[in-house]
């Protein structure tokens, strides 16, 4: 027997769409999560509701890295139509668990087979008719026990987790992993290398959560109060994460009134249109779509910039247009987000990087849209919000609402009435606003889009445009100061720095590990927010080549900094860019950096 | 000028808005009055009202009336997202919304429609001239097949026609009339305001410029020569004894959600107001025999408009603050807890 491998594989489940693998999968995850091992899921699945390939990979590791592999040690394969393909995707000396009908002539040799007759099983053992086909997914998570050594313990954890909404599925459940278990200590003795171990300090204090969960939670947390959405993947289960926690915790239990509004609008213009008119009666209001939504909301954006209303705008992005690759993550919509809308446009963009971010970013951008009066973007994408990830717990919030510059009646009163929605009394650009319903007879104002002075009636003066435009750009300025600041990482005091942001930072870490490890130390910055703040100029002045690291092909981060820099720094900054639709893998950070930066011998 | 106080100690100066921009003899700017006489005396409080609009001629008029109110003149077609949220962020706001029939029938159709199907309480005026005045003439989706553009050019498609578009979807309330008939416009703005629910109302408004030569259908003098009213509309408001001295037979009364009462007094056939197919029937027929039916075609007192049905309370959801919207440090524990 070889070497031992604890705690160092990654497990691709390779299913059908639609036959409940992913359910199976799940408990597989938290039941390796609960012996306490870092977990990193990535379920790769089809634009299809039933019938089509599905994956889903489970990254574990003693470590915690949390990015994608294309390393794949143990194979569970289930679908017939990929299962040559599947065995391709396997390193030497990996463990394959594969249906027993399935053909294995001419299979590699070497791997380790454990053929197991899962239908048979299911036909024989599984009594429940109904369930039979979701419950044969069970069985392998059995399999999968037992081949690794997980605990019962565990498993039950998994499933009783799984199933906390659906306690009376609990029982059906463990008794088809039990199949699995005990089909694997009748016929097979181990003669792979995988195993786990339970282990400590790392997961301590940790939770499991897609970061669509923690931006709904943000939301909530942020005081929303307004919501308009169309479905879309991979931005529908935001809203639905926040229809089920405001059914929870909005509703008055007494009265049943429900404290937040929540419309599935006609489409994206409706959407962002019925958040924007929330926005400005006062309301803090979102909307939350992916790229092929977000084109449609350009002319409310633009509005909601010139008007300066207050609206949060959640971008989980994902290829299009059109069917486009709906399922398959991307970077690709910062461009577009940060200047949406025709005309001279920037808006204020929140990048997270992790899924405490969509938390905090997803509260926070509510105070932001308040603050300055705008709509605010938080650009996720479908790595990170629909797949499970390792964080510590989230913090409850430490203030309370910013709600802006707004004008009471008693304000109107101490002013005598004296005031314009767009004049800039404090030298930040930011104007003060009154609310629809504000009872003094000097509240009320016409709102419109660009043709306005700073008093708000209708002009169409080249003065008062231009300093109305001119003031726009000046609480920019004093937006890019309060946005999260970059987070920069200094110590390897390298001559090399690296820039990323988003679902990007999980392969970064571990692509500085690997560089670290091959000699290569190299600085890193993490950009949080857009405008970019003057950090990024610093940084890059203060490294002699930086690559900027992104999920897109056209380098828009990359082209974004440029502009940024004074002409003398352009030439420091390299592009390195990933963008088949897969999360983004340390390796696609690591070789082609040390392809330009070789390691002298 | 009259200096009378209105119930809420208000002149009816204090309803009017700027000067308007359009044209002499526009439509438009004989409904802004009607506006303003409604509002005036219903003692609507200013700071209570909202004024929505898309783009357009129409859309410019909210500038024209009850300047002190807040006001959004949004994008075009979009006039009803804009309504909707404001409505949701703040159930004590009077939404009045202000459109036209390019901003209604072809950009904004989509949302006109989706907003009827939810109910949104809202008044939903079109100022309905059947051309685009604006961009100097082209034919609106509400044009009458056969009718002409000023330049000669001939309609050849079908109307879209606004009121059987929401009988269709089942709104609430559905009216015609004509911006010269003031005595049938200002009773129906008032009773679409205390309607609550989404409250449709098609008042065909010649555009003076484009659209008011013969060969047109909404001209000023096509209109006056074949409107028909189908019953005479008045309007007793909550604050009013509910005087009734007709024959019996005569009047139909219809007590709206605020206590206020529409009266309509039968002129011919009589139409009741709470038949959706009579309603269809009645504009159909009238399409047929080449009139303008106008008044009150359907009313249904009964349905939940979409803020009510989503138990959304009264008081505004903007007001809310910390206490009222996040969960508590113990409730947020647990929670997370839950994602271990």
């Amino acid at each position: 027997m070889t070497e031992q491998i604890i705690n160092d594989l990654t497990i691709q489940a390779a299913t059908v769409n639609g036959s409940g693998s992913q359910t199976a999968n799940l408990i597989l995850t938290r039941a390796i999560f609960k012996m306490g091992i870092p977990v990193a899921p990535k379920n790769v699945f089809p634009s299809n509701i039933e019938g089509l390939p599905t994956w889903y990979q489970l990254r574990i590791t003693p470590d915690g890295h949390m990015a994608r592999t294309e390393r794949v040690d143990v194979l569970i394969a289930f679908n017939p139509s990929t299962w040559r393909e599947d065995l391709l995707s396997v390193r030497s000396g990996g463990a394959v668990i594969h249906e027993e009908a399935f053909s294995n002539a001419d299979v590699r040799t070497d791997l380790t087979y454990y053929p197991v007759p899962f239908s048979k099983l299911a036909k024989s053992k599984i009594q429940n008719d109904t369930l039979r086909k979701q419950l044969a997914n069970m069985i392998y998570v059995g399999v999968v026990a037992g081949l690794l050594g997980i605990p019962w313990e565990a498993l039950e954890h998994g499933v009783t987790r799984q199933f906390l909404a659906k306690p009376k599925a609990v029982q059906v459940n463990l008794d088809a992993i039990k199949v699995g278990l005990d089909y694997w200590q009748d016929n097979f003795s181990k003669t792979d290398p995988y195993h786990l171990k339970p282990m400590t300090g790392r997961v301590e204090g940790k939770v499991l959560v897609e970061g669509n969960q923690a931006a709904a939670l943000g939301a909530l947390m942020g005081g929303v109060t307004v919501v308009a959405w169309y479905p879309i993947t991979p931005s529908s289960s935001l809203c639905e994460y926040l229809i089920a926690y405001t059914d929870r915790f909005r509703v008055d239990p007494k009265t049943g009134e429900k404290r937040v509004a929540i419309v599935q609008a006609e489409d994206e213009l409706a959407a962002v249109g019925m958040a924007i008119g929330a926005g400005w009666a006062g309301a803090r209001a979102m909307t939350s779509t992916s790229g092929p939504g977000l084109s449609l909301m350009a002319e409310f954006a633009g509005l909601g910039y010139y008007a300066e209303v207050p609206v949060v705008i959640f971008d989980i992005q994902r290829i299009g247009p059109s069917t486009g690759l709906p399922t398959r993550t991307s970077q690709a919509d910062i461009a577009f987000a940060y200047t949406l809308s025709h005309g001279d446009t920037k808006h204020l963009v929140l990048l997270p990087g992790t899924v405490e971010e969509c938390y905090e970013f997803g509260r926070d951008a509510f105070d932001y849209a308040d603050r300055f009066q705008t709509p605010v973007f938080v650009l996720s994408d479908l790595d990170l919000g629909m797949n499970l990830w390792m964080t510590p717990a989230f913090k409850y919030p430490e203030k309370p609402f910013d709600r802006g510059k707004v004008l009471s009646k008693e304000d109107l009163e101490r002013l005598a009435g004296d005031w314009g929605r767009y004049r800039d009394v404090d030298g930040d650009a930011v104007a003060y606003r009154t609310l629809p319903g504000t009872d003094h007879p000097a509240a009320g104002f016409f709102t419109r889009g660009s043709g306005h002075d700073e008093n708000a009636r209708y002009t169409e003066s080249p003065v008062a445009y231009e300093r109305n435009m001119d003031r726009l750009l000046r609480k920019l300025e004093t937006a890019r100061g309060a946005l999260p600041a970059p987070v920069v990482d200094e110590e390897a005091k390298s001559a090399i720095g690296l820039i990323a942001f988003g679902s990007t930072h999980a392969a970064m870490l571990e692509a500085r590990e690997e560089l670290a490890a091959a000699k290569k130390p190299v600085d890193y910055l993490r950009v949080r927010a857009l405008p970019l703040s003057p950090e990024v100029t610093a940084f890059v002045a203060r490294h002699e080549r930086v690559y900027v690291v992104e999920q897109n092909r056209d380098g828009q981060m990359f082209d974004l900094i440029r502009l940024a820099l004074p002409p003398e720094l352009v030439g420091r900054l390299h592009s390195i860019r990933h963008y088949n639709g897969q999360p983004i893998p340390a390796a696609a950070i690591t070789e082609p950096l040390l392809e330009s930066e070789p390691v002298p011998a | 000028m009259s200096t009378t106080l209105n119930r809420v100690g208000l002149p009816r100066d204090a309803y009017k808005g700027a000067a308007t921009t359009l044209c002499a003899g526009c439509g438009h700017n004989s409904i802004t009055n009607h506006m303003i006489k409604a509002l005036y005396e219903l003692g609507v409080e200013p700071h209570r009202l909202a004024k929505m609009s898309g783009i357009g001629c129409s859309s410019k008029t909210p500038a024209y009336f009850v300047e002190t109110a807040h006001g959004f003149n949004g994008v075009h077609g979009r006039m009803p997202a804009l309504t909707t949220g404001a409505q949701l962020a703040n159930r004590q706001l009077i939404m009045l919304g202000v459109s036209g029939d390019g901003d209604t029938a072809s950009i904004g159709l989509g949302q006109f429609l989706h907003m009827i199907r939810r109910n949104i309480d809202c008044t939903y005026i079109i100022e309905d001239n059947g051309t685009y005045g604006l961009t100097k003439g082209q034919f609106s989706a509400t044009a009458d097949l056969g009718s002409v553009q000023k330049k000669g050019a001939v309609n050849t498609f079908q109307p879209i026609d606004p009121c059987a578009v929401a009988l269709t979807l089942g709104c609430s309330f559905v009216a015609r009339s004509f911006s010269g008939d003031g005595k049938q416009v200002v009773p129906l703005i008032k009773a679409a305001i205390a309607h609550r629910g989404t409250a449709i109302l098609d008042i065909i408004s010649p555009c003076v410029t484009f659209n008011d030569h013969d060969g047109s259908t909404k001209s000023y003098s096509w209109v006056k020569d074949h409107e028909e009213s189908i019953a005479d509309v008045s309007f007793i408001p909550f604050f009013e004894e509910v005087h009734v001295d007709y024959e019996p037979g005569t009047v139909r009364d219809v007590e709206l959600h605020d206590g206020s009462h529409i009266v309509l007094k039968k002129l011919g056939e009589d139409h009741d107001p709470s038949d959706r197919r009579a309603a269809m029937r009645v504009i159909e027929e009238g399409r047929a025999a080449g009139h303008l039916v106008t008044g009150l075609l359907y009313l249904d007192t009964t349905m939940s408009d979409f803020a009510t049905a989503e138990g959304i309370p009264e008081a505004p959801l903007k007001d809310l603050g910390e206490a009222e919207l996040r969960l508590t440090p113990d409730q947020f524990d647990q929670f997370i807890s839950e994602f271990a």
